[in-house]
């Protein structure tokens, strides 16, 4: 552990931008969901009828989560804001512990700073103490802008802990994830997977209101710890100890492992490479294709799962006729099957859209690495390589959600009894949000090319998109300020027509910022050590 | 030197923020012969082998590669040449022989029967996974691939940093055997035994700036003989350098013009012993580099 210390000050300094405006972004956006409601429903009876009608809506339910208290203020603010605001904080803590853990081993970085008197642990410690800080800040800042605005010390206390919780908890994923992956893309890719797949066990098993299922999901616990709604102190406590037991499993492979290599055993390849293995392209898909497949089969399992679980969501109305009668006159059951299938699979286009900055992205760990140089020293033009990875990223999110909306077809449709139907039009829900993913590679590439220091702002305009399709309407932003996210601007399919303008207009958005991003890579100079 | 040079650098400079990484750097490298480049770590080698690629661009001067520009023509210039970088980074799940073949494909081929004599000559096994090999056999992927391709020219930063002696042996023999076969060969180095027995020109930079540049013959011309010797008496001599008396024995250098003078007084001394040793590289460049610009 000798140097741990000195590493989190690095680290802090290498974060003083990003780890900052992540937990103002966090902490703001559910003050602010506190602050709308209090301000659109002053009062009590206003916010019952908030809470039946719309809050016992399944379909909303698996966006936000349950509600538990739907006569306060703090009740409807933890209902909506607690789930967004843990998924947020569990991006952040995987992206800041896999930076300073893998990536900094695959830059080579770790081994400078591990010839230095540093014990084997202090760079996974360090990672995961700064975490640990960040996670504790940001509870400690929900709870005195909650509570700050009126709300009771105690439901505030909660909900800072629960976010801050399962901040903790995906810390610890990404650790584990660190330890067990070769690279920092797969560390990272394999904890946000793990933080994909929690959200779509809560969202089903809220959705459908099988308790076991969204148990089985962490950012299931978060609304559970019930903030505002007769807190239950132990489920907080739950989130904590695991993420700590988490860390505990990643201390155990640390002592074994050889600097830069993962815990899975090294295999043997081929002494000769295959004849098509000779371009960048060829190169890009063997690089990309492990990734790929497996985002794939998971955007599979996931819309299978949805496919699956629609029909259960007119069911729960079934046995509610006060609420079906409401929902009739919105459009009925059939409808709310369909609003549920577009809400849920524009969540998969969003996660689409993190294949397509991480895919895109690729280019500049492989500069970043020194493994961009050997190929540019070929007879490589810059435009060719930057392509080749561009092609993955935009190849590969149309393959992910296409994955993804057949399986949600397939799965729905054998409910039904309407397979073809149902196939068609989920696979057509799926492709709506392609060429919004698509804007997400195309501002990665941007910034690859004209400032390559800061692609992690593409990963902060993935959030900044969620963040202003679960909150723009209710903090009744400006309607310009919420069509600053490509997904502001896709019809809801299946529980609207298609329309093409947005499509192809989004799609001409990243083949712009795609060619300036590859015009300015074309004149910079490459990343050297 | 018969035909044009391949590369030819004239006042070459680059700065990155605040640091001034090639300040008005010179360099020749005529067609043909093997060219040590000679400096420390952070004297502007690796970028000035950087900017001849076309990964960086200079900031002013001129830099003429193969009697192309390097960064205009860089796609077309790079078929006619191979690069072994300093740092040899490997795709982890690519396996040492696919590596090899792609970059050689990736320069327009390689010859295949040379590739398997080399791997055999540095008993590289090529089935490893980039992420199961140590430095010194990264080393030798990047330095397999570069020696099997056709190439006309070879841009090699210091590639045996991580080699055993064994190894760069086997090396300095591939080295030699490209220089027969009619390659130019552009060897960055710090380590001065390697480029005294491979290079038959050496250009020294520091700080950015080419210091010396020419035949170790001529560089040596230009520099200091050691002498040694034992004395009846000691004489007055004028024009030495680093002289030490000790008791009847004298040390010292002593420049090129010089030295017939010297010995002329030595012999009218009293030799009872002598021994006159030309400049190692060594010398030559500590020279350079102890002493203030």
């Amino acid at each position: 552990m000798t140097g741990t210390f000195e590493l989190v000050r690095l680290a802090l300094r290498r974060d003083r931008l990003m780890l900052p405006v992540w937990i103002v972004v966090i902490t703001g956006a559910v003050a602010g969901t506190a602050s709308a409601i209090a301000e659109l429903y002053p009062a009590m009876e206003q916010r019952v009828a908030l809470g039946v009608t719309i809050g016992s809506t399944p379909a909303l339910q698996g966006i936000t989560g349950p509600v538990f208290d739907a006569t306060s203020v703090g009740g409807l603010t933890a209902w909506r804001a607690t789930n967004l605001a843990a998924v947020l904080a569990g991006l952040m803590s995987i992206l800041l512990v896999t930076r300073h853990t893998r990536a900094e081993e695959e830059t080579g970085r770790a081994e400078l700073i591990g010839s230095c008197p540093v014990g084997r642990h202090a760079i996974p410690a360090a990672a995961v103490i700064l975490a640990a800080g960040a996670n504790l800040l940001l509870a400690l800042l929900l709870t005195l802008a909650l509570s700050g605005q009126g709300l009771p010390m105690a439901g505030a206390l909660a909900f800072g802990l629960a976010v801050g919780g399962v901040g903790w908890l995906f810390a610890g994923v990404a650790v584990v994830a660190a330890q067990l992956a070769e690279h920092a893309r797969s560390a990272n890719g394999a904890a946000v997977s793990v933080l994909g797949l929690a959200f779509l066990l809560r969202a089903s098993g809220d959705a459908a209101g099988i308790e076991a299922l969204s148990w089985a999901s962490p950012l299931g616990w978060a609304p559970r710890v019930r903030a505002f709604a007769g807190e239950r102190w132990w489920v907080a406590g739950l989130l904590v100890l695991t993420g700590l037991v988490l860390v505990g499993l990643a201390a155990l492979p640390a002592r074994r492992r050889d600097v830069g290599s993962g815990l899975l055993p090294a295999r043997r390849g081929p002494a000769d490479a295959a004849p098509r293995l000779a371009s960048p392209q060829a190169l890009a898909w063997r690089l990309q294709r492990g990734g790929l497949l497996g985002w794939a089969a998971g955007f599979a399992v996931v819309g299978a799962m949805l496919g699956a679980l629609a029909t259960s969501v007119g069911d729960v109305v079934d046995d509610n006729p006060q609420l079906a009668a409401i929902l009739e006159r919105m459009g009925g059951a059939g409808a709310l099957v369909d609003t549920f299938l577009a809400a849920e699979i524009g969540i998969l286009g969003l996660v689409a859209g993190g294949f397509a900055v991480q895919s895109a992205l690729r280019l500049q760990a492989e500069e970043v690495a020194l493994r961009a140089e050997p190929v540019l020293a070929g007879a490589v033009s810059r435009r060719e390589w930057a392509l080749s990875h561009l092609v993955m990223a935009l190849g590969g999110t149309a393959a992910v959600l296409t994955a993804g909306g057949l399986a949600a077809g397939s799965a729905h449709g054998a409910r039904t009894g309407e397979m073809a139907e149902q196939v068609i039009r989920l696979l057509g829900a799926a492709w709506v949000q392609v060429p919004a993913a698509w804007v997400l590679a195309g501002i990665a590439m941007l910034l690859f090319g004209l400032l390559p220091r800061y692609t992690a702002l593409a990963w902060a305009a993935l959030a900044a998109f969620a963040l202003l399709g679960q909150l723009g309407e209710l903090l009744q932003l400006d309607d310009w300020i919420r069509s600053l996210s490509p997904f502001a601007h896709l019809p809801q399919v299946p529980a609207q027509d298609v329309s093409a303008a947005p499509l192809l207009w989004l799609t001409a958005v990243t083949v712009a910022l795609a060619l300036v991003g590859i015009a300015a890579f074309q004149r910079r100079d490459l990343a050297g050590n | 030197m018969p035909g044009n040079p391949a590369v030819l650098i004239s006042g070459l400079t680059k700065t990155f923020g605040h640091v001034r990484a090639l300040d008005g750097l010179d360099l020749t490298v005529h067609t043909g012969e093997i060219h040590g480049f000679l400096g420390p770590n952070g004297a502007g080698k690796t970028t000035t082998l950087r900017i001849l690629l076309g990964l960086l661009r200079a900031d002013s001067g001129h830099a003429e590669l193969l009697g192309g520009h390097p960064w205009r023509d860089a796609v077309e210039l790079h078929r006619r040449l191979a690069y072994v970088p300093g740092d040899v980074v490997l795709w982890p799940t690519l396996s040492g022989g696919e590596t090899i073949d792609l970059l050689g494909r990736l320069r327009g081929g390689l010859d295949q029967r040379r590739k398997k004599a080399l791997l055999e000559r540095f008993d590289l096994d090529p089935t490893k996974k980039g992420h199961a090999y140590s430095k010194g056999n990264r080393q030798k992927v990047a330095l397999v691939a570069a020696l099997s391709s056709n190439v006309e020219l070879l841009l090699l930063d210091e590639p045996t940093a991580g080699l055993d002696p064994l190894m760069e042996a086997v090396f300095r023999e591939c080295v030699t055997e490209e220089r027969g076969n009619g390659r130019t060969v552009l060897l960055s180095s710090h380590i001065l035994a390697e480029v005294e027995a491979l290079c038959d020109r050496v250009t020294i930079v520091r700080d950015g700036r080419a210091v010396e540049s020419g035949t170790l013959a001529q560089l040596r011309h230009l520099t200091r003989t050691s002498v040694a010797a034992e004395l009846d008496r000691i004489p007055e001599l004028p024009g030495v350098h680093e002289l030490m008396v000790d008791g009847s024995h004298v040390r010292f250098e002593v420049d090129a013009d010089q030295l017939g003078e010297t010995l002329r007084i030595l012999t009218e001394s009293g030799v009872r012993g002598l021994t006159c040793r030309p400049p190692t590289l060594e010398e030559l460049f500590l020279r350079h580099y102890r002493s203030a610009p």
